[in-house]
């Protein structure tokens, strides 16, 4: 085995033979330094394609899932808006023109348009503040029990997955006179899904019934965020089970909390599969999207169910607004640019 | 734990298990309550019981006999399956590109879908209904498939780009250094530890359009296409002189087997899936 | 088993980043040799570019005298052991290790008899049927190494194959691909960041810095004839001490006190580029307790007193550290102590770090003499980090 070497010591700046080098050695520091950026990197990089390939492979594969959401969701929504400024009443096609804003006058002049929305503000905060608690509640129950994780997880899923109409008709007949053990129970002799207050109160539980393990999930992946080593940390230093959630997991929990509530809000605020099935939208119950269904697909009125969907939208906009801009909820995504 | 310390371990068992079967009472109960509707006979339908007093499968052969039903049946299956494989190859290619690609846009992409996710589908249902029935869609599975994709996009890809975040991509380079070629390097190493990840996604994209009642109420009108969720609420108004109760729960309980049967076997997949890609998302 | 060369082999990424400058390396066949450096420094992708997995922008890469710049890792025929290992999670310990030579299509047979083969001489036997998550950090790097040298390829890259194992088992792994390597013959490229790794494993080292190589040799050769003061600094347990020193009267003054120019220090200087200004190096295994050096040896050297700060019994000997008023400043220094991390503490005046027989009486408070090895001084150009001891 041959060891021959041709030079056996081939100090770049040692040597006076290359002395002229010694201010590229000198000068290399500098260039050294960015070499080091782009060291650092070479780990990540799909190497043996250049950056051009890279782009053109990654657009051809975004492009059919971006071109499908396109396609089905911002034409309609500029459709829908072109459709709100029209009187359009599908019962009288040959009345259509163009009416500029006169629906917007129209909607919200509507009481029924202002009571859906209160129902619905009502509905989403009680729902969603109930949630929260019980969600997380569950969440604990679910990441720190000690016995039969697998199967307390198993039952929480089930009101994740079920059919939420097959959940809103169990809830119906419970609480329908005679045939249901709930009404039986609590309400003898009066129909509580006949009564404003009492039918809301059944659409808030048959909700937050079906959500909170949602929720719950979502706040866990939190908790797990919460290193254990800073929750010994705390009682070392003489923090009770209280303080400990309250001013270590709490507040190191927070963003993964605000986007739970962000997607519930949300989620809750388009309400409409429980509502049809408990209440139709009986008895002063319906939520804006049931009202812009009844206008839409039973009075055929697409004008006027137009401006309630855009209306919606603009809703939805503003409360995603309103968390991303007061409590700085950081949008999921936001920080997925890191590779790993 | 911690939080208990000081109480032995048998109490803190007693305490752990007194709070689970709590979650799992809260959990299971109204599932219960429409499988005990379900076996209940005519008679004993209105007596608030919970629990039957008289057992019948009357109530599963009436539907089971109906075109209405086990069309709707059909209908479900068949919608759901194409849309979920559907979703699920647009969004690994996508979610791959989000993983492992730097490309301009992928912000704008991430933005898109996280938009679609909260998006009020109510906004949409009177343009797409007037769109589809210009288009022939109207009353199709073709009508129903495309929403469905489209709202399950998103899901499937933050599901599957936290998946494959996870994948140690060192792993392809270790195999090209074992002779491999860039194609046997994806099929023999990286596709086995992205199936896992697809497959979670695939049953969580399921669940999201076997689900979906306001999309399948407004762009049906017929048996053609109508899903069970929509044909189930029909029920209601099938006949003045037959309470539909019975009928309405075993269907219920029908549609609701996939769903227990899934969460059972894959209840580690379901939460590892949610969890990952709502908050990495 | 192959020679490699690489010659003027640059990469530039596309962003105009330079990570690796006109690296020129000649591996000869059968030889072990290391690439150490601080994180960033290029070593990973000087090693990427010679296994293929990153292009090269600039130079030549042999192997055995071909070409091989532009063929696929495949075609290389070069294993390598990953720092994580890169075990296939979905397979077992005996699949990991047959993946390769199932590739190249070997008949069952075969690949059966080299496994076995393999884990044999990796003690791996009775975890052929194991999935990887099941075995501890050893055994999973033993296993690595196994996928390597299953193939019997011309060579192996070893990419900081120790450095996810827990100090006592990186000693141990350490004389085992040590041993492996020789019994193989097979010729080796490792990267590091630890010197010590580098100084006990390789038959040469290649110190890299900014994508620059500073020097290549044996490694007892790096040891005592440092091309600069960045190889100096980072070759070397407890590290070179690099006091300010400069020429006043014949002698040189130091925060050592006064120090008589030998002859070898005398031609040193005159290759400064300005002789008056210079930094002093001496290592700390060349000092000793001064109580314990006869008079004859005492003559090669110099005498030290100072405030003794703290001592470290090791057993076999002592540390001793005295504080010094003054520090010397040089940008590769700075650059020295940003990545042993020592630039986090604070440090306004500088400390001489010395190695002293365990039977030094010193005790901590105590002034103390300490003698210093005049034949041992580096004097280094402060501007340029250049030996100036080293003769052309």
């Amino acid at each position: 085995m041959s060891k021959e070497r041709l030079s056996e010591d081939q100090a770049s700046p040692g040597s006076p033979a290359d002395a002229p080098g010694q201010a590229e050695v000198t000068s290399a520091n500098g260039s050294g330094r960015g070499g080091r950026a782009g060291g650092g990197r070479s780990g990540r990089r799909t190497l043996t394609e250049g950056q051009r390939s890279e782009r053109r492979l990654a657009l051809l594969l975004c492009a059919p899932a971006a071109l499908v959401m396109i396609a089905v969701t911002g034409w309609p929504i500029i459709y829908s808006i072109w459709l709100s400024l029209q009187r359009y009443d599908l019962r009288f096609p040959a009345d259509q023109e163009f009416v500029g804003l006169a629906n917007y006058v129209e909607v919200l002049t509507s009481s029924y348009w202002w009571t859906s929305f209160g129902v619905t503000l009502l509905i989403t905060v009680v729902s969603v503040a109930i949630e929260l608690v019980l969600g997380m509640a569950l969440a604990l129950i679910m990441h720190r029990t000690i016995v039969g994780r697998g199967l307390v997880r198993t039952s929480a899923l089930v009101p994740y997955g079920i059919v939420t109409v097959v959940a809103a008709f169990s809830w119906r007949y419970a609480w329908t006179p005679d045939t249901g053990y709930l009404a039986n129970l609590f309400a003898p002799g009066s129909a509580p899904l006949t009564d404003q207050a009492s039918a809301l109160a059944i659409i808030t539980l048959a909700e937050v019934w079906k959500t909170t393990p949602f929720m719950a999930l979502l706040l866990m992946a939190g908790l797990a965020l919460v290193p254990d080593d800073l929750l010994k940390a705390a009682s070392m230093d003489g923090a009770g089970p209280w303080q400990r959630f309250i001013k270590v997991m709490v507040p190191v929990m927070k963003p993964a909390i605000l986007v739970a509530l962000l997607f519930r809000t949300l989620d809750a605020f388009r309400i409409f599969d429980n509502i049809y099935v408990l209440t139709s939208g009986a008895q002063d119950t319906s939520s804006v999207s049931i009202l812009a269904n009844t206008n839409l697909i039973q009075a055929l009125n697409l004008g006027i169910g137009s401006t309630m969907s855009v209306l919606i939208f603009l809703s939805v906009a503003l409360i995603a607004f309103v968390f991303v801009k007061l409590f700085g909820t950081a949008a999921p995504g936001s920080d997925t640019e890191g590779r790993r | 734990m911690a939080a208990f310390g000081g109480t032995d371990t048998r109490a803190r068992k007693l305490r752990w298990s007194l709070l689970n079967t709590l979650v799992v009472v809260y959990a299971l109960v109204p599932v219960l309550w429409i499988m005990s509707l379900s076996f209940k006979t005519p008679a004993t339908l209105n007596d608030g019981n919970f629990i039957p007093r008289e057992w019948t499968l009357e109530n599963y052969r009436s539907i089971l006999s109906t075109t209405e039903f086990l069309r709707a049946l059909v209908n479900s299956i068949g919608i759901a399956l194409i849309a979920t494989a559907i979703a699920v190859v647009l969004g690994t290619m996508a979610a791959y590109a989000i993983a492992r690609l730097q490309f301009p846009g992928k912000r704008l992409l991430v933005g898109v879908s996280l938009l679609i996710a909260m998006f009020p589908q109510i906004s949409l249902v009177s343009p797409l209904f007037e769109i589809e029935r210009t288009l022939g869609l109207f009353d199709t599975w073709p009508g129903l498939i495309l929403p469905y994709i489209t709202f399950s996009l998103p899901l499937a890809i933050y599901t599957l780009s936290a998946f494959f975040r996870e994948i140690p991509w060192e792993l392809e380079k270790a195999a090209k250094m074992d002779g491999a070629t860039p194609g046997q390097a994806f099929l023999k190493v990286i596709a086995p530890l992205a199936a896992p990840g697809v497959f979670t996604t695939a049953i969580l994209v399921f669940i999201f359009c076997w689900n979906d009642f306001l999309f399948a109420l407004t762009l049906t009108s017929t048996e053609r296409s109508r899903t069970v969720p929509v044909a189930l609420s029909f029920f209601t108004g099938d006949s003045q002189f037959q309470d539909p109760t019975g009928s309405i729960s075993a269907a219920a309980v029908v549609i609701t087997v996939p769903i227990i049967v899934a969460v059972l076997f894959f209840q580690r997949r379901i939460v590892a899936g949610l969890t990952s890609g709502a908050v990495k998302g | 088993m192959s020679d490699i060369v690489l010659d003027r082999v640059t990469k530039r990424y596309p962003d105009g980043a330079l990570a690796v400058q006109e690296v020129n390396i000649e591996i000869a066949d059968g030889e072990f040799i290391i690439l150490v450096g601080p994180s960033g420094c290029g070593k990973s992708t000087t090693l990427n570019m010679i296994a293929g997995l990153e292009d090269i922008t600039s130079g030549e890469l042999r192997i055995d005298g071909t070409v091989v710049n532009d063929r696929a890792p495949k075609d290389r025929d070069i294993a390598m052991v990953f720092q994580s290992y890169a075990l296939y999670p979905h397979l077992s310990v005996r699949e990991n290790m047959a993946f390769p030579l199932r590739l190249a299509k070997l008949d069952t047979a075969t690949i059966d008899r080299k496994v076995s083969e393999a884990a044999r001489i990796l003690d791996l036997t009775q975890h052929l049927d194991r999935r990887p998550s099941n075995l501890s950090g050893g055994q999973r790097q033993r296993v690595a190494m196994g996928r390597a040298i299953v193939r019997n390829p011309k060579a192996f890259l070893m990419d900081e194959p120790l450095s996810n194992l827990d100090a006592k088992l990186r000693v141990q792994m350490r004389t085992s691909v040590s041993r492996l390597q020789k019994q193989l013959g097979t010729t080796t490229v490792y990267v590091t960041h630890d010197q010590t790794e580098a100084m006990t494993l390789g038959d040469r080292v290649v110190v890299m810095r900014g994508g620059v190589v500073q020097q290549i040799g044996a490694p007892q050769h790096l040891y005592e004839h440092p091309a600069n003061l960045f190889v100096a600094g980072f070759i070397g347990s407890p590290a070179m001490n690099f006091v300010p020193a400069a020429v006043a009267d014949g002698r040189l003054s130091t925060a050592l006190g006064d120090i008589r120019l030998t002859d070898r220090l005398r031609r040193a200087m005159e290759r400064a580029d300005a002789p008056r200004e210079v930094i002093l190096g001496i290592r700390p295994e060349h000092f000793e307790d001064a109580s314990l050096v006869d008079e004859r040896v005492r003559a090669e050297g110099d005498v030290f007193t100072g405030l003794v700060d703290v001592v470290e019994s090791m057993g076999s000997d002592k540390y001793v550290y005295y504080a010094l008023d003054e520090k010397a400043r040089s940008a590769e220094l700075e650059e020295l102590a940003a990545d042993s991390g020592s630039s986090d503490v604070p440090a306004s005046e500088g400390q001489l770090v010395t190695r002293l027989s365990a039977v030094s009486p010193v005790r901590e408070g105590d002034h103390h003499e300490v003698w210093f090895d005049l034949g041992k001084v580096q004097l280094f150009d402060p501007a340029t980090g250049r030996n100036l001891t080293l003769e052309p």
